[in-house]
């Protein structure tokens, strides 16, 4: 579903992505790890089309998407939740989905209908599996870190992806949120949503991702199911922790 | 929750259907001048509710919204003077001409944001008020157009005033619909969060273009009212400072709220008229006024009774 080739990116000589290469197959839980700094969260930007990388290819569903516009890429299927919660504060949380679902159904050049009367069952579906339509009315900022965790997924949702980007899903959760939250993105998968995030909760990531790509420094350093990527050498000296 | 927001509903209609009720029958009991003032309150507002579609609801700095308000009066006053086609046809061509010129600064410079947007947009401004100011035998160069030969109809006082007030109460109802529309929506999401709406599949740069060529438009059926009004185009009309004024009247009047900007115009034409036959330095009022403002109302006149009001609507304070 998703291939992405040698890619490379540097800011000025700093080089934040060396060599990255992952493949993510339709259905599947792809968690991408590594220390601070291993050029995770860059990598997401590529291939969500917020950065160009210098060298490399991305394609999705064997359509080259390198160059592509993040609109161009979120119209392909392919929709990116932030690691920093990135909403649209003065909106309502109803509004800040709803948003989403516009631009997916083509009405954004709809100059007379009244935008209430607009995708409000779509909309309100969405809130409801996410567990929000409680909240719908209230202005975004004033929810907690949590909530606009889940409202940041729930404007993925409104674009209707085939692949879900979660940049550190559950950073900043409470226990209780981030349980909530892996099992709203578990009911996700079992309904067809391919998912590639990465976390830093090791024991989440091999509790909850079908494979786990490793990143240092810039370079995906292993590719493979959870206990393959548990026993590597090389990622447990480098990352997981001593050898033994 | 749905009784406040009907209650809410009720009252802003009755408040429209009054104030227009009241503009309606105003020339039957106001002195001369004062339906000329209330005229052009309309038409200033008009032309600032067009530049908030961009400014307030859109989020671009436009800083040089006057040069389209002066592209429409030329426009019909050229049309008037020097061509024997149907008058009216010059209420649609100033405001396309307008439009036209939008559309041209706006590919220039949607590319970038915040103060480079206004920055370039104000240095592309100033060529159009360069190239109006000079050309004298087009556009009567620093003297402008003056007895524009207005249709006979619209030509008294009572008439222009009768046919500012229908067409801004329809181009008001227009630009409502399109703030409250998908598109305005869309608009707004773009202004609160540019990477944000990227991401979730909006053409960005295109939403803004055709906000932007929408505003344009406004201002040029604004600049067409004016001149049947005054008689007369002149190159002030697409100065910078007219277009810092336009920017203060959303400011006071609360720019992110459709009917603010309306009252902003109000408030600064009744000053300017009204203060400034005592003296020239009404500008200082307008200074004090602006910087209470700032400090005590940054949300605007409009927008802090609008928090007044939504605040008594919902028991939370936290409800839209």
């Amino acid at each position: 579903m998703l291939k992405v080739n040698d890619i490379q990116k540097s800011f000025d000589r700093f080089v934040a992505v060396k060599r990255a290469n992952l493949e993510v197959s339709q259905g599947e839980i792809v968690a991408v790890i590594g220390p601070n700094g291993a050029g995770k969260s860059t990598l997401f930007k590529i291939i969500s089309g917020h950065l160009k990388p210098d060298k490399g290819t991305i394609s999705f569903r064997g359509k080259d998407i390198t160059s592509m516009a993040p609109h161009q890429i979120c119209r392909h299927g392919l929709s990116l939740s932030y690691q920093i919660v990135n909403i649209f504060n003065r909106q309502t949380v109803f509004e800040n989905v709803q948003i989403s679902v516009l631009s997916r159904i083509g009405k954004a050049f709809d100059f007379f209908t009244p935008s209430r009367n607009v995708a409000v069952p779509e909309t309100d579906e969405i809130l409801a599996s996410v567990g929000l339509l409680g909240v719908r009315d209230r202005i975004c900022g004033s929810l907690s870190h949590g909530e606009q965790k889940v409202l940041e997924i729930a404007i993925a949702l409104g674009s209707k992806p085939e692949l879900l980007i979660l940049d550190e899903p559950t950073a900043g959760m409470s226990p209780e949120e981030t349980f909530a939250t892996i099992s709203l993105l578990e009911k996700l998968n079992k309904e067809g949503l391919t998912i590639l995030f990465c976390e830093h909760d090791i024991e989440l990531v091999f509790s909850f991702a079908n494979r786990i790509m490793v990143m240092q420094q810039g370079i995906s350093i292993i590719q493979g199911p959870p206990a393959e990527v548990r026993e590597n050498r090389e990622v447990r000296e480098a990352y997981i922790g001593g050898s033994d | 929750m749905g009784l406040s927001r009907a209650s809410s509903k009720l009252v802003s209609l009755s408040f429209l259907f009054i104030g227009l009720l009241a503009l309606s029958v105003a020339p039957l009991f106001l002195p001369r001048f004062f339906i000329y003032l209330t005229a052009l309150v309309l038409l200033t507002g008009l032309l600032a509710t067009s530049l908030n579609l961009a400014l307030g609801f859109g989020g671009m700095y436009q800083f040089n919204h006057s040069v389209f308000y002066g592209l429409g009066a030329y426009g019909l006053s050229l049309m008037l003077i020097k061509t024997s086609l149907p008058p009216l046809l010059g209420y649609i061509v100033g405001p396309v001409i307008s439009a036209i010129m939008a559309l041209i600064m706006g590919i220039i410079c949607v590319r970038l944001s915040k103060l480079y947007f206004g920055m370039l947009q104000l240095s592309l401004g100033s060529l159009v008020w360069v190239v109006i100011y000079r050309w004298y035998s087009f556009t009567g160069g620093d003297d402008g157009l003056h007895g524009v030969p207005i249709p006979q109809l619209f030509s008294s006082v009572t008439g222009s005033y009768y046919f500012t007030l229908v067409v801004t109460f329809f181009c008001m109802v227009i630009l409502y619909f399109i703030v409250h529309s998908p598109f305005g929506r869309i608009l707004q999401a773009i202004r609160d969060n540019p990477e944000r709406s990227a991401s979730v599949g909006i053409r960005v740069r295109l939403q803004q273009l055709i906000a932007l060529v929408i505003a344009g438009f406004f201002a040029g059926v604004a600049g067409g009212l004016f001149v049947t009004v005054e008689g007369s185009a002149f190159p002030d009309l697409l100065s910078w400072t007219l277009s810092l004024e336009l920017i203060i009247m959303c400011l006071l009047g609360g720019w992110f709220t459709f009917f603010g900007p309306m009252l902003g115009a109000a408030i600064i034409v009744c000053l300017r008229a009204l203060v400034g036959g005592y003296t020239e330095f009404w500008t200082l009022a307008l200074a004090i006024i602006l910087m209470l403002l700032i400090y005590f109302l940054p949300e605007g006149a409009l927008g802090f009774f609008e928090r007044i009001w939504h605040g008594k609507a919902s028991a939370s304070g936290e409800v839209k």
